[in-house]
């Protein structure tokens, strides 16, 4: 049963070592790329998302406590600051719901050609502040 | 839900652990949690600032709570898997790493919990 799978694993050892890639590259020597960067995004704004929906919480439990504690939340989320708290959170569950479609459209293999990571990679940054730009110009400002 | 074929598992092959469940949750997850954001996005612009009575009128319609329930259980699932992915990823020591995602889990489900009885009460009237 190993003999077959030795040498398998020696024939692809040596033809890796006659390619000329960099092998295992240090996360300090990756060239930047496009889709590098929203990979990481999309881990940031996930972890974002995650502390930003105790606020969710923290909204719907004050208002079931009682009017004093819903104005509490609201003199914390209403003032300038808690105001691009809350434009953040919107930015960053835009910005994850494409990046997880794109993910999507990537699990089933399709659009993993470079240029199409591109174009997939640029919409979701675009789309993400569109949309974020809609609900507040929409919802909050009108 | 096993993801594993038999032979994978006779054969010993893979993880002993729940890689792909926990993969598979994820994308469900991710997938429910489209429309029921959307849907979270509108109701939050809707009744940001409103006070306790406006908010009981709206959330009071069976349809919106159940709605609204469906969203945080939805949330709070895809929150603790992907923060569960981000533990393992940079939490080497294996005690710490286990602390922290027995964490994670109490603080998703003590959340969503809360948060779920708070539209409930607000679903029956305050």
């Amino acid at each position: 049963m190993s003999q077959p799978e030795r040498t398998q694993s020696s024939r692809s050892k040596s033809e890796r070592s006659k390619s000329e890639r960099p092998l295992s590259p240090h996360l300090e020597i990756y060239r930047f790329s496009l889709t590098m960067a929203l990979s990481i995004l999309h881990r940031i704004t996930g972890v974002g998302l995650y502390l930003g929906t105790a606020l969710l919480a923290f909204w719907l439990i004050g208002a079931a406590m009682g009017p004093t504690q819903l104005d509490l939340v609201y003199l914390i989320m209403g003032n300038w600051f808690g105001q691009l708290i809350m434009l953040g959170f919107t930015w960053a569950l835009f910005q994850h719901m494409l990046g997880g479609i794109k993910h999507f459209i990537w699990d089933v293999g399709a659009g993993l050609e470079p240029d199409q990571r591109k174009v997939l990679s640029w919409f979701t940054i675009i789309g993400g502040v569109i949309l974020t730009a809609l609900t507040w110009t929409f919802f909050v400002w009108i | 839900m096993g993801m594993r074929t038999p032979f994978a598992i006779i054969s010993g092959k893979g993880s002993i652990k729940g890689g792909t469940t926990h993969f598979w949750h994820q994308r469900l997850s991710a997938l429910a949690n489209i429309p029921l954001t959307l849907f979270l996005v509108w109701l939050v612009a809707r009744l940001a600032g409103a006070n306790r009575s406006e908010m009981i009128e709206v959330i009071s319609n069976p349809l919106i709570a159940g709605v609204i329930v469906l969203a945080i259980i939805g949330i709070f699932w895809h929150m603790a898997l992907g923060m569960q992915v981000v533990i393992e990823d940079y939490v080497h020591s294996e005690g710490m790493k286990i602390f922290l995602i027995i964490f994670n889990n109490f603080f998703a489900f003590a959340i969503g919990a809360l948060s779920i009885v708070a539209v409930l009460m607000l679903g029956f009237g305050g």
